[in-house]
């Protein structure tokens, strides 16, 4: 019974490793389309090494644009016969604190191209960002550096990161609600997708946890299970035709690292504070030098949180994309099928990495809670 | 001259897959004279190519 599972496992998983070639596909194909019928038109040789020119900066552009935050949910485009373009997806609400509270939805920007009015105020689009302008006509103003130079307002929006995060705690919710319901119901015994996650649950409690953290694990516990969750579902949320890269977002990795450090310097003991400011069992002029050291490393252990799960996302997203995009420079058998069989491998990688870096997360999250719990039992050490 | 930053994020990025390298090839070592120790190898392994990775990433993004 359990072996007669495993080919269905595989095309499940085989099925997720391709969902991100579906993505990345859609918009470029158009494009290739376009560009090889204005290069079957116009023979000249340098005009198609312009023509490829342009896909590149394309590609660079798209890659640049899925790393971002949006105000819409942006599926995908196409052009229709008469060369117009289509955006299939939907408008987020705009919330933004200027004078009082604006609330509209994005629709009013038309993709950027045009300023959204709210209570006699008008805001434009610029690089992602939102500026405030004179009147529905004005312009952003740049400065020499090509930086925006006009005002911009507290923004409060549910963009297409929030609007994720906000989807993947319903998920977790109910998940994991329904689970304990099923619990009390079957006595204890796991049920379904219980079954699944139950050795999750209880490797990040007795691997995880209970040697790195001690006899107090119990009060992180609730802790480490959200952050390994939340982190792992938006890695694998990346992975799909919704291209979305919430983890791959420093603001949001941030948050999740600011957590951890306040959670550690509010649940530390003494010991913990002894060994930062008056490290025990080493000469007095080296406890001065140390102080500052390990005060620095308080806060160096949280940024490199914050960094690796950004970069490593970040990374495997364009490594994935760019790898994609080779097959629109190419236009060959030979780079179609070289860019199919690496995207195709680095996607199952990016399977393992999403489940790497919340494992790691939570795994230094859990050590640095140990450090700022840890009894002082050794004294004799210290001679 | 003026060396690039992108080289010097470079010998990083060689440092810091030396030490990755480095850090599995003893794992490996130790899983295979103690196989059943393997879980812990696992663990204190990742936490150190963890720490490295992260210089590694701070290198490229400083560059």
């Amino acid at each position: 019974m359990v072996i007669s599972k495993k080919p269905l496992h595989f095309i499940v998983a085989t099925l997720v490793a391709f969902l991100p070639l579906v993505t990345v596909a859609n918009p470029t194909n158009d494009t290739t389309a376009v560009a090889h019928t204005s290069v079957a038109t116009e023979t000249a040789t340098e005009h198609h090494e312009g023509e490829s020119k342009d896909l590149k900066t394309e590609i660079k552009e798209f890659i640049n644009h899925h790393l971002q935050d949006s105000y819409d949910f942006h599926l995908f485009s196409y052009e229709d016969d008469a060369k117009v373009e289509h955006h299939i997806g939907f408008p987020l609400p705009v919330i933004l604190w200027d004078n009082g509270l604006q609330l509209f939805s994005s629709s009013k920007f038309h993709h950027g191209e045009s300023a959204a009015e709210s209570n006699g105020n008008y805001y434009r689009l610029f690089h992602g960002k939102i500026y405030k302008v004179a009147n529905a006509d004005e312009q952003v103003a740049v400065d020499a550096k090509h930086h925006a130079t006009n005002e911009k307002p507290f923004d409060f929006s549910i963009t297409k990161n929030v609007f994720m995060m906000l989807v993947v705690s319903i998920i977790m919710f109910l998940l994991f609600t329904s689970l304990a319901k099923s619990y009390a119901k079957n006595g204890g015994i796991a049920k379904g997708a219980g079954r699944f996650f139950e050795p999750i649950i209880l490797y990040i409690r007795d691997d995880i946890a209970i040697p790195n953290i001690g006899k107090n694990y119990k009060k992180y516990m609730s802790y480490l299970l959200t952050i390994f969750f939340f982190v792992w579902f938006l890695n694998i949320f990346g992975l799909t035709p919704l291209g979305v890269n919430v983890t791959g977002n420093i603001a949001i990795t941030a948050g999740l690292a600011l957590i951890t450090y306040l959670i550690t310097t509010f649940t530390a003991n003494k010991n913990y504070w002894g060994h930062i400011f008056w490290m025990p069992g080493v000469p007095a002029p080296m406890k001065l030098v140390l102080a500052p050291i390990e005060l620095l490393g308080t806060i160096i252990k949280p940024f490199s949180l914050m960094i690796r799960l950004y970069a490593n996302i970040v990374a495997g997203h364009v490594v994935l994309m760019s790898i994609i995009g080779l097959m629109f420079i190419f236009k060959n058998w030979l780079g179609s099928s070289l860019s199919f069989v690496l995207a195709f491998a680095l996607s199952l990688l990016e399977i393992l990495v999403a489940a790497l870096q919340a494992y790691i997360f939570t795994m230094l999250s859990a050590l640095y809670f140990g450090a700022a719990n840890e009894e002082h039992h050794h004294d004799d050490a210290h001679h | 001259m003026q060396i690039p930053t992108i080289v010097g994020a470079g010998l990083i990025v060689i440092g810091a897959g030396l030490g990755i390298g480095k850090i599995g090839g003893s794992a490996m070592d130790a899983i295979a004279r103690q196989p059943e120790a393997s879980g812990k190898i696992q663990t204190a392994m990742l936490i150190a190519a963890a720490l490295i990775e992260g210089i590694g990433f701070a290198a490229l993004f400083a560059s």
